[in-house]
């Protein structure tokens, strides 16, 4: 590998409940005029952006091709434009991909997804599955998870009371961090009294429906002090697909995740992940992933999550001190909130939850019913 | 966000309602046809693995054995291997809240399938309930051909 990448700046809107007076491209125009602001970067075809990667997603955005109604509010006419359709952390990825191989030194990275618009996110979630064995059936994101919920809970112990921890330090560290939905804060009680939507996912097991926009500059590390002079390194990428159908994949065994994570491990030199990663954010779409995705990632034993909380992990780790997605992102940019965090964090920017002497930190993504396709990220100060 | 005042802000309702045909694959073909008109549910087996595949596929994803011809019939009744209670109302739903969405792991298959589970509290639900396929008295054409699954023997 002879180069190195880092990103040079981030931008965001608030993530909120309906953005319902913007159009997504207006919210993506004030990432955008943030990056442009902060970088100073142009769009000369010698120096500045000659590729942009944007996120989005046909069934939210309702058309198809929706890069094509974006493509002019990110900067990406009369140049390169790819658009990833799954979490947005795969953006970033692939735009690593172009910097490490020297196919262009600076790229821009747009993701937007607008929840809101929709009657039913559940419907649109729906329409990932085919349509001969699973679409008819009525399976979406929240009931393919409640199996695997229901899975993990009954090979590991974690019970309504674990989930119900996860859910209140999710919205007291989502009240921490700039950006972050506003959710009220909840006893542990009240997420256990909360109703059961699909058991054994309560409401507030769920990640609530949620507007965001956010944008990257990424760049090869030798220019990156054109941009900024708190540059973060990415050193890390792995992703793994998982079997499609629900019953063809043990759904606690986290065989995509390892995968991913080796991956990402093996490029950025981590061998013990328990002790080399300083702060981990996890893309909980549910209150039960976050010790499920934390074993995965390594931090933690198999079956071992429950008592990993116990133990104090969740803080002793760092994990999801954003308040995860579970406090409020839309799904396609899970990921891209995550290494957004990640970020702030290596910046020493995050405020509050500022940890000190950050040096490492990892931001996973996930795609498809139950973590079908995971995606890890590895950022450096 | 900047420009946050709502006034001149218009909402269009709009609606994406586009049907569809979906060719269901040759493999997929057979093992529609099959269950609608024999009432039987066919999988493919793979050589290599000995894995029963339902719903069938033509490619073994782990030894990347062709599998599309090694059709075995597989049991109409089986096992819940894991189950949702679903209780929220939704238009891509099946059925009026509560009901249940299995997975039922049919005897003699190596994969458990998803399906409906009715003729049981959903509250009495338990892993390793004996079920058995009901079919549609007309055929669907579809997967619902299938109806539901129901437990063989009264619930507790």
């Amino acid at each position: 590998m002879t180069r190195n990448v880092s990103i040079c700046a981030m931008a965001q809107i608030k993530n909120q409940p309906a953005i319902w007076q913007h159009r997504f491209q207006g919210m993506l125009m004030e990432c955008f005029e943030s990056i442009m602001e902060q970088t100073q970067v142009t769009f000369d075809m010698d120096t500045g952006l000659r590729n942009v990667v944007t996120c989005s997603d046909d069934v939210f955005d309702a058309r198809t091709i929706s890069d094509a109604a974006v493509t002019d509010v990110v900067g990406a006419h009369f140049r390169g434009e790819e658009k990833v359709a799954q979490d947005g952390i795969s953006a970033l990825g692939y735009a690593m991909a172009c910097i490490l191989s020297g196919h262009d030194d600076l790229i821009l990275v747009m993701g937007h997804c607008k929840e809101s618009q929709s009657e039913s996110r559940n419907m649109c979630t729906n329409l990932s599955f085919d349509p001969f064995y699973s679409r008819p059936l009525g399976l979406d994101y929240l009931n393919a998870a409640a199996f695997q919920a229901r899975a993990y809970m009954e090979e590991t112990g974690l019970t309504d009371a674990h989930l119900a921890d996860i859910v209140v330090r999710s919205r007291q560290n989502g009240a921490h961090t700039r950006h972050a939905r506003e959710n009220e804060q909840v006893t542990a009680k009240e997420v256990m009294a909360s109703p059961l939507v699909a058991d054994p996912i309560r409401q507030m097991h769920h990640y609530p429906v949620t507007d965001w926009a956010v944008g990257f500059l990424l760049c090869c590390e030798e220019r990156a002090h054109e941009f900024t002079d708190n540059p973060v390194r990415l050193t890390g990428f792995g992703s793994c697909m998982d079997s499609y159908f629900l019953g063809d994949r043990d759904l606690t065994a986290h065989f995509a995740l390892k995968k991913a994570c080796a991956r990402a491990y093996t490029m950025a030199g981590i061998t013990d992940p328990e002790k080399e990663l300083d702060l981990v954010e996890l893309n909980d779409a549910c209150a039960y992933q976050l010790p499920l995705w934390a074993e995965g990632i390594g931090i933690t034993g198999k079956a071992r999550g429950p008592k990993w909380m116990e133990a104090g992990g969740m803080d002793k780790h760092h994990v999801n001190l954003s308040g995860g997605m579970l406090n409020g992102n839309p799904l396609m940019l899970g990921g891209l909130a995550r290494a957004a965090y990640g970020f702030t964090q290596l910046q020493g920017t995050a405020g509050i939850n500022q940890v000190t002497g950050l040096q490492r930190a990892l931001a996973h993504g996930t795609t498809g019913a139950a973590g079908q396709h995971h995606a890890v990220l590895i950022l450096e100060k | 966000m900047k420009n946050s005042e709502e006034s001149d802000s218009y909402i269009i309702h709009g609606k994406l309602a586009l049907p569809y045909t979906y060719f269901a694959g040759r493999t997929g073909s057979t093992f529609l046809t099959t269950l609608r008109d024999q009432r039987i549910i066919m999988g493919v087996k793979c050589t290599a693995c000995n894995r029963v595949f339902v719903p069938p596929r033509q490619t073994c994803e782990r030894c990347m054995a062709d599998i599309r011809s090694q059709w075995v019939t597989v049991e109409s009744q089986g096992k819940v291997v894991n189950h949702t209670v679903i209780r929220y109302q939704d238009k891509h739903l099946p059925r009026k809240p509560p009901f249940v969405l299995a997975m039922i792991l049919l005897n003699g298959a190596d994969t458990p399938m998803t399906h409906i589970l009715e003729g049981v509290n959903p509250d009495r639900v338990v892993k390793g309930m004996e079920v058995a396929a009901v079919f549609s008295p007309a055929t669907t054409n579809t997967l619902l051909d299938i109806d539901h699954f129901e437990p063989v023997a009264e619930p507790p």
